[in-house]
């Protein structure tokens, strides 16, 4: 170890190890439902398209995480965004292209893309 | 690129690891091979969470889910239904942290945590302590990075000064003093020193750093040689802790690697490294002068002070020792400042202490509060109270050194002043808790049995006066005491305090003491009513029967193993006092509470 | 802590020796190099009667009386063999409270050997312990590697027997 600016390097790398570690009340909650027809419809590339997004941005305080079956299984792969302080948002027949425009939208800039949105496909 | 979207903390210390946490990593592993998940999810081993009383644990992230009293056959049903279909298995989860079906709380806020701060643990339960990396992605390195690159030996003595930091390890002095005294010293050859020779029974918070963030000691020491001028350091650990010593192996292993330790770290010019020495099982190794004594490969007997080992310790060399819980606060002094550090805790005593909550309380475990907390917080809060419907009685804290905390003082606010002056100490953190059941002289007697079992034998007032004062308790619990008896144990107390050698010895009859000052009722019932209240010693109670309860279903007569319950079936049986050993058995057995201690 | 002399037969073997000597050489030069030594040598050969100090007291160049009195000092080294299983019951407080040691009294007479004995058949040796750091647990016992916890004292029996 030859620097600050060298283990400041290091650090940053690791980061990605460890940052899933923490409390996670504050968080924008990025939902994939789970369960046996959304996976069927494709839901598994679709989360680990979020997890590579949010990972590959560098993005804090975003849980992606799953959950089982949301009830709708015609518009399934279903994913749910909550960030703190606003309502649920949506989006049905999620496809992993989608995904990265619903993270620099919405997971980034705080718009929701209402085109994927439960909304526009009833 | 691999993805990762969940880990899973397994808790690899040494309380999960005796309830077969190993075989749930394995299990663990395996299940996720099968299913194909290994990839996306990883498994941490960690150090201890604390909550010991539940283990084996685990926590699954990013949801934070707080499993306890895992067994390997909840594994499948864990990776089944919550990592691959993302339902939380509630019946498995810890029940405080349930909200509802569908919503858990972090386990921060449960009662058992939201009242710790956690400093010294910090990284404990979070990292896996196998790995150097996340060490640094926490600010690991950090702190030594700027004290070699940019500050003087002075410098970093005043910091810790400033930090109003004091050693955790029993008496309370001030790190910074220790360091500025070492410093001070003349001489080309310094040592630094870390005693986790954790000799306490009741106590496991220095174990449960050096297992769950081995690193953390290891770049304190670094700075600490920096500060006085040595560079070469020591950690004494004791050898009943394989699970820390193989981690710490590994953790200087990984340093000397990366270049936190060896020639010329952060290319400062400073050169430092840390050997491993295993303690043997000597209590009186955990005084400095005898653990350096025994690090000479001598027996550990301590030395008469001063020289202080500032002057001349180790291989007869200016020597710093500080216990693993002091080092562990030292790095985020650094990073976070002085100040950060003494706007926690009291006026006094800064920052938090370690504790270790065992005994007679539900939540069985390891917990970090800032100094000033109340005993009734801990307890009644954090711990959960008593178990069982039971009265709390007393507290014991600083272990065969330290005193009773009675019940009417549950509202101390715990720092150094504080238990001193009410006849209990600090020490290195202990915490046993007390109910009804469990008296007090019997508790006095335990402590002094260690002691003479562990006193060096070097100086008279510590060989021959414990062993005296032994004996006297010997009697009451016996039932032979006498009210004389009483004011005798006192003043041979005052003199083995005065003249005994080392702390060993100086401190001893502190439960004596404390327990002659708060439970003198107690004492009296031993040697005038020739009863123990709490029904434990037992040449002063007997077992009998009572006809009324009895219902003659031999149960009893059956498990005595000396064949002192005789009757007839479907008769009240009767106990033969003369033959019975009070082993208790018939008691257990007992289904119908027929059978009592009087 | 009383030790008392072994009257078991030493039955040391030249490669035990050679280990040992082996382990010597590479820390000669170390600073106090007696601990470790006698550490590795009861790693080798299981305890530390006469016969191993001697070794060790001509090799380091360390009176024999200097060796036996570090030996007799700590608890971790024992003169005496101990059996197959080797059974530690913790008599740490957290565990004393909770009843450790009644679990030390019944199995003391379920082998019939006291503390730091050992059964005629060399099967079993029983030891109290100090605290093993395990407090969550109390009240703990260990038999070789295997770790019990939250004994009572009905299952202390069936536990040795699996032993047996």
């Amino acid at each position: 170890m030859k620097s600050l600016a060298e283990l400041a390097k290091l650090r940053e790398q690791m980061q990605s190890e460890v940052n899933l570690r923490h409390d996670s009340a504050s968080d924008t909650r990025v939902v994939v439902g789970m369960a046996t027809c959304g996976i069927a419809a494709g839901a598994r590339p679709v989360l680990s398209a979020f997890v590579e997004e949010v990972s590959r941005r560098q993005l804090k305080n975003i849980m992606v995480t799953q959950t089982g079956c949301i009830g709708m299984c015609a518009l399934e792969p279903i994913v749910e965004v909550t960030a703190p302080g606003q309502d649920k948002i949506t989006y049905v027949k999620m496809t992993p292209e989608k995904v990265s425009k619903i993270v620099s939208d919405h997971l980034v800039n705080g718009i929701p893309v209402t085109e994927y949105t439960v909304g526009a496909q009833q | 690129m691999e993805m990762v979207r969940s880990h899973i903390l397994v808790c690899a210390g040494t309380g999960c690891t005796s309830s077969r946490s190993p075989e749930i990593l394995e299990a663990l592993e395996k299940e996720l091979a099968q299913q194909g998940l290994d990839k996306e999810v990883r498994v941490v081993k960690t150090g201890c969470f604390g909550l010991c009383a539940l283990g084996p644990i685990m926590v699954v992230y990013p949801e934070g889910a707080f499993y306890s009293m895992v067994t390997p056959d909840d594994v499948p049903e864990i990776v089944s239904e919550h990592i691959l279909k993302g339902r939380i298995v509630t019946r498995l989860l810890y029940q405080e942290t349930v909200v509802d079906d569908s919503t858990i709380k972090n386990l921060n806020h449960t009662k058992f945590y939201e009242k710790q701060l956690r400093v010294a643990l910090r990284n404990c339960g979070v990292i896996n302590p196998e790995k150097i990396e996340e060490y640094i992605a926490l600010d690991g390195y950090e702190a030594l990075g700027r004290v070699l690159t940019s500050m003087q030996p002075q410098e970093v003595i005043d910091v810790v000064k400033a930090s109003g930091l004091r050693g955790r390890g029993g008496a309370g002095f001030p790190t910074g003093m220790k360091w500025q005294f070492a410093m001070q010293s003349a001489g080309d050859i310094k040592y630094v020193c870390c005693n986790a020779d954790e000799g306490d029974p009741g106590a496991f918070m220095d174990r449960s750093v050096l297992e769950g963030d081995p690193h953390v000691v290891l770049e304190a020491m670094t700075i600490a040689g920096y500060a006085i001028g040595a560079h070469q350091g020591y950690i004494y650990v004791r050898a009943e802790y394989p699970i820390a010593i193989h981690r710490l192996e590994i953790a200087i292993a990984q340093a000397r690697e990366m270049g936190f330790l060896g020639e010329n770290i952060f290319e400062s010019g400073f050169d430092f490294d840390i050997e491993l020495r295993l303690g043997s099982g000597a209590f009186v190794c955990g005084e400095e002068t005898a653990l350096m004594t025994s690090i000479e490969g001598n027996r550990g007997e301590p030395r008469y002070r001063p020289p202080f080992p500032a002057v001349k310790g180790l291989f007869g060399k200016p020597t710093i020792l500080n216990n693993v819980e002091t080092y562990a606060n030292i790095p985020q002094i650094f990073i976070k400042g002085a100040e950060w550090f003494s706007s926690m805790g009291t006026e006094t005593s800064k920052g938090t202490k370690v504790f270790c909550l065992v005994g007679k309380i539900t939540n069985t475990g390891l917990v970090e509060i800032p100094m000033g907390t109340t005993l009734r917080e801990i307890i009644e809060e954090i711990g959960g109270g008593i178990p069982n419907g039971k009265k709390f009685k007393a507290a014991q804290t600083g272990g065969p050194s330290g005193g009773c905390i009675p019940a009417a003082l549950i509202d101390t606010h715990i720092d150094y002043e504080n238990l001193t002056a009410i006849g209990a100490m600090m020490g290195s953190g202990g915490l046993i808790v007390m109910d009804e059941d469990t008296c007090m002289v019997d508790i006095a007697r335990y402590f002094l049995d260690f002691t003479v079992d562990e006193s060096c034998g070097k100086c008279v007032p510590c060989r021959i006066g414990t062993k005296r004062l032994l004996e006297m308790l010997d009697k009451i619990v016996e039932g032979k005491g006498t009210v004389e008896m009483l004011d005798e144990m006192q003043e041979l107390c005052n003199h083995i305090k005065d003249n005994s050698l080392c702390a060993l010895g100086q401190t001893a009859p502190n439960p004596v003491l404390s327990t002659l000052r708060y439970f003198k009722d107690e004492y009296m019932a031993h040697v005038v009513d020739k009863k123990c209240p709490a029904g434990v010693c037992k040449d002063l109670l007997s077992y009998s029967i009572i006809a009324e309860k009895c219902k003659g279903c031999t149960a009893c007569a059956r498990v005595c193993p000396v064949g002192a319950i005789s009757g007839v079936v479907k008769e009240p049986h009767t106990i033969d006092t003369d033959k019975c050993i009070k082993c208790g058995a018939c008691i257990e057995k007992c289904k119908f509470d027929a059978i009592v201690k009087v | 802590m009383a030790k008392r002399k072994t009257a078991v037969a030493f039955k040391g073997t030249e490669e035990q020796e050679g280990q040992l000597l082996a382990f010597i050489e590479q820390h000669r030069s170390m600073q106090g190099n007696l601990m470790p030594v006698l550490q590795k040598a009861q790693e080798i050969y299981g305890y530390l009667p006469i016969e191993v100090q001697k070794i060790i007291a001509k090799e380091l160049g360390i009176p024999l009386a200097e060796v036996y009195g570090v030996v007799t000092f700590y608890a971790q080294f024992t003169l005496n063999p101990k059996g197959e299983y080797k059974i530690a019951v913790c008599l740490g407080t957290a565990c004393y409270v909770k009843g450790s040691g009644d679990v030390l009294d019944r199995i003391s007479r379920k082998l019939g050997i006291e503390s730091g004995g050992i059964t005629p058949d060399g099967k079993f040796s029983l030891d109290a312990t100090r605290c093993i750091g395990a407090c969550g647990l109390a009240p703990v016992m260990t038999i070789n590697d295997d770790v019990y916890g939250r004994l009572n004292l009905d299952e202390v029996d069936g536990i040795i027997e699996k032993y047996m």
